[in-house]
């Protein structure tokens, strides 16, 4: 296996494994982080996560639309300096609608069952975050980029 | 046990090395049944069945339910409706199909050969010390395979059910650990039961049985009142019987049981002979032996065989009152509701209504200070009465709306837990009604451009102010009402105000996709257009279906031999909810007559010292507790002070009970007084501790509703939904947390505040 394909079983794993990730956003007050719940489209391409549209990180990434998701797998012990795996995906985010929003509901809520309601809520954004970049860091500082397009 | 344990064991394997997986009512009546006593044959669904069907989604879905706000900060209404929406969610999980065909293997004999009881047991339940009689369902005559396994999963839903929730300390619920199994027992249809204490709960040197005719479960429900005997522990000798009022008894019927008038012979009988007495007290001595502790026996007399239906320790109970057994004696059967309706709409409002208008017509002004303080006396005593049966009869009486629903979810099994109030609201309420006739006046006051309306005024208040004529609290209740007509005017003018029931409106940001916005109609801005409201109060692609499909749906499901009954709890609910919102008004009047008394008294400068102060109804509530923005601050700890100098917390998003759909945007207006009252304008949100009947004429002004009392049921949610408004109710420090003029949004379908 090469290095591309390494990283995406891994990228796989970990997206497979984990169910929050912390969203980074911009806006008009400067830099903030939230606490997202996603799934992963088969592919990586897609990272899809939900909020109300009264929040400030909706507010936020609907000005400035290019976002930072981490997603990591640590247990807050000292072995996460060697075992955990920690990715920061980039990209612009856009809200879904019609079919598109959809289908990326019934992912979401595959993945997050008890989160059905808040996701079918009228007052929820349905959102994607389309992957350009993933950077995968290991063992503490060995880090991979990934570029997906 | 190292094999994992069946799904489902034979009463010849319950012994106490399963004990943790058959629950300590199997347990008990193994054993019962071990030391040579009738009890009925049954099987046991063990823990690993409810175990296979909780795990995954659904127990991810409890956990949502149970810690998306602290169950310490919830007001018993929000536990019944925490409890309604988790037991909606067993029902529409389907058993899966290997589970299922384990059950039907497991039960077959038992669910094919007749009716049967589906009872609770769950594990530590029954403990010795820890006996909560009551707090989980069983289910009496149940037929078939389908049907006993339907009752298994509400039986198991019990485990949440508000009662247990109300004690989850005491029992250690836990979603993550806490199971439930399910005693399915031959039904023995005794043709007189009864409990019996083995050692009196109150005097150990006494015994004490009671005895119904027909079956225990009139006698356990209240419904049937029983005859009491008490005995000499030692002896047996009889030492007092209290002889019921025999009229009528529960009998198996139709799926379940029914109470059914007593055949009159059987009226003057007591339902036990001297000879029975005996036999009972010795059953229940007995059973104290088997356990070696006093014993509370549940038994049935099958012509001359007397079975034991059940064993637990006695619990020394009544310890402590603090309001949860209150609560809990506020659940009524559909027998004990039909008289209790009865008894409130027949005598308590009119009695009410005509006190009210006899204390009215009292001269205030002429009586001396003598005669004023015996009218003070007078007043007081009619007040307390009032709110003693209010307390007594009313409260429980809001119970019909939550067994209607709970009938509702149980046959139509919607996904929205609470379609069924669509069925009940649209029954004029009080104050709807007095809204209306409050706009009518907006309206004269913008066609006739008249500037004065002081006799439609004087004639609104009349049938619908608090206060009495010429009283100081007429004038100030005036003033406001002016003031509102004429916002309600000038917002009818701009084409924004909320006119009742079937509409509504959907302030600042649209909250549907694009595509249900519909109808061309904007649903930005400030005073959109109700049709924009309407739909986004629908949510996606559900167009709900009317009120009158709805009752067509629900009787039809009910079946043929349930109609009726069906139909009259619909009466029965709809009659409730009418009443949560009239009942708070009668009671307002009476005591609007007593506040005037007091006023006059303190103009005179007489010295009441307090004594003639109204009393207030007392709602049960267990729990609920200061909200910490309400509290004083911890005490300092002893270390250094490191808390940053300077920083400020503040409320940005708080969590409640979605009460109303929809989204409203607005300036907060937190509303504790009439002056808040009169500053409320038009397109503020209202955010208080509870909405008082004396308040709600403000909600057809306002984009939305924040209140911390919380509860589906509750009056704020319930005219809010009339309104068509977004609320959210149940959010603890709400009058603490917001302040007058933060911008909110009501996010009235999640159930959300957010502050700035």
């Amino acid at each position: 296996m090469d290095e591309r394909d390494v990283t995406l079983d891994l990228l796989r794993e970990l997206l497979s494994r984990q169910r929050l990730g912390v969203l980074a956003t911009h806006g008009e007050s400067g830099p903030y982080a939230s606490l997202v719940a996603f799934a992963a489209t088969d592919d990586l391409g897609r990272l899809t996560f939900a909020t109300t549209r009264a929040t400030r990180k909706f507010q936020f990434l609907t000005a400035e639309p290019r976002v930072a998701m981490l997603i990591d797998s640590r247990s807050d012990a000292d072995l996460d300096f060697h075992r955990a795996t920690a990715v920061t995906a980039v990209g612009p985010v856009a809200e879904l609608e019609g079919e598109a929003r959809d289908e990326a509901c019934a992912r979401f809520v595959a993945r997050h069952p008890h989160l059905a309601g808040f996701a079918t809520a009228p007052t929820t954004a349905l959102l994607a975050l389309d992957v350009e970049t993933y950077y995968l860091v290991r063992r503490f500082q060995t880090v991979t980029e990934l570029h997906m397009r | 046990m190292n094999a994992p344990v069946p799904l489902v064991l034979p009463e010849a394997e319950v012994d106490a090395r399963v004990a943790p997986y058959v629950g300590g009512k199997a347990l008990a009546l193994a054993k019962l049944s071990r030391a040579g006593l009738a009890v009925p044959p049954f099987s046991v669904v063990t823990t690993a069945a409810y175990e296979a069907f909780v795990d995954g989604p659904l127990q991810a879905r409890i956990l949502f339910e149970l810690e998306r706000k602290d169950v310490a900060d919830m007001r018993w209404e929000e536990i019944w409706d925490a409890a309604l929406r988790i037991r909606s969610l067993f029902l529409a999980t389907p058993l899966p199909a290997t589970l299922r065909d384990a059950l039907a293997a497991g039960l077959g004999p038992r669910s094919d050969e007749g009716p049967v009881v589906v009872r609770s047991s769950a594990p530590g339940e029954d403990s010795a010390g820890a006996s909560f009689a009551g707090l989980h369902e069983s289910y009496v005559n149940i037929r078939g395979l389908d049907a006993v396994l339907e009752h298994v999963r509400l039986v198991w839903a019990s485990l949440w059910s508000d009662a247990a929730l109300l004690y989850r300390r005491e029992l250690g619920l836990d979603p993550l650990r806490s199971r439930m199994a399910v005693v399915v027992q031959e039904i023995v249809a005794g043709e007189r039961s009864g409990v019996a204490f083995s050692r009196h709960p109150e005097r150990v040197d006494q015994a004490l049985v009671e005895a119904v005719h027909g079956l225990n479960q009139g006698l356990v429900d209240g419904t049937v009142e029983p005859d009491r005997w008490v005995l000499e522990r030692d002896s047996g000798a009889v030492l007092e019987h209290h002889a019921a009022t025999r009229e009528e008894m529960v009998a198996p019927a139709g799926a379940g049981v029914r109470l059914v008038p007593l055949p009159r012979r059987r009226r003057s009988r007591p339902p036990l002979t001297g000879d029975d007495l005996r036999r009972v007290h010795g059953l229940a001595r007995g059973a104290e032996g088997s356990f070696a502790a006093p014993q509370d026996v549940e038994w049935t007399l099958r012509g001359e065989e007397l079975f034991t239906l059940q064993s637990r320790p006695i619990t020394t109970g009544g310890a402590e009152d603090d309001g949860r057994a209150a609560y809990l004696g506020l659940r009524r059967s559909y027998d004990s509701l039909v008289v209790l309706r009865r008894r409130i709409e027949e005598e308590a409002l009119p009695a009410m209504a005509a006190e009210a208008a006899e204390l009215a017509a009292v001269p205030l002004g002429e009586l001396d200070d003598q005669g004023l303080l015996a009218e003070l006396e007078r007043r007081k005593q009619a007040h307390d009465g009032w709110v003693d049966v209010y307390t007594r009869d009313f409260i429980p009486f809001a119970h019909a709306v939550r067994l209607f629903g709970q009938a509702y979810n149980d046959a139509l099994r919607p996904d929205d837990p609470y379609e069924f109030i669509a069925l009940l609201s649209g029954t004029p309420m009080l104050s709807t009604r007095r809204n209306a006739a409050l706009a009518g006046l907006a309206a004269t006051r913008r066609g006739s451009g008249r500037a004065s309306l002081a006799g439609e005024l004087e004639a609104f208040l009349d049938e619908f102010g608090l206060e009495p004529p010429g009283s100081p609290g007429r004038e100030r209740e005036r003033a406001t009402m002016a003031a509102v007509v004429e916002r309600l005017a000038s917002a009818a003018a701009a084409g924004s105000v909320a006119s009742g029931a079937a509409t509504g409106r959907a302030t600042g940001r649209p909250a549907t996709p694009p595509e249900e916005r519909g109808g061309g109609a904007s649903a930005t801005g400030e005073g959109s257009d109700a049709r924009a409201g309407a739909a986004s109060r629908r949510g996606p692609a559900t167009p709900a279906p009317g009120r009158d499909e709805l009752e067509r749906r629900y009787l039809e499901a009910a079946g043929d031999d349930e109609r009726e009954r069906a139909a009259g709890l619909l009466d029965l609910a709809r009659a409730g909810w009418r009443l949560r919102d009239d009942d708070n008004a009668y009671l307002d009047r009476i005591e609007a007559q007593l506040t005037t008394a007091l006023a006059e008294a303190e103009r005179r400068g007489l010295e009441t010292g307090g004594r003639f102060a109204p009393r207030a109804v007392a709602l049960p509530s267990p729990l609920g507790r200061p909200h910490p923005a309400a509290s004083q601050p911890a005490a300092a700890g002893t270390g250094p002070d490191t808390s940053p100098a300077g920083a400020v917390a503040k409320a940005r998003q708080l969590v409640g009970q979605p009460a109303g759909p929809g989204v409203g945007v607005g300036a907060a207006r937190v509303v504790s007084s009439l002056d808040d009252l009169r500053a409320f304008e038009e397109g503020e949100i209202l955010v208080c501790d509870a909405i008082e009947p004396g308040m709600t004429f403000v909600v057809p002004l306002s984009a939305g509703i924040v209140e911390r009392r919380g509860g589906m049921l509750i009056h704020g949610a319930i005219i809010a939904r009339e309104y068509g408004l977004p609320c959210v109710t149940g959010v603890p420090g709400a009058t603490e947390l917001i302040h007058t003029g933060d911008r909110l949004t009501v996010d009235g379908y999640l159930g959300i505040v957010v502050v700035g």
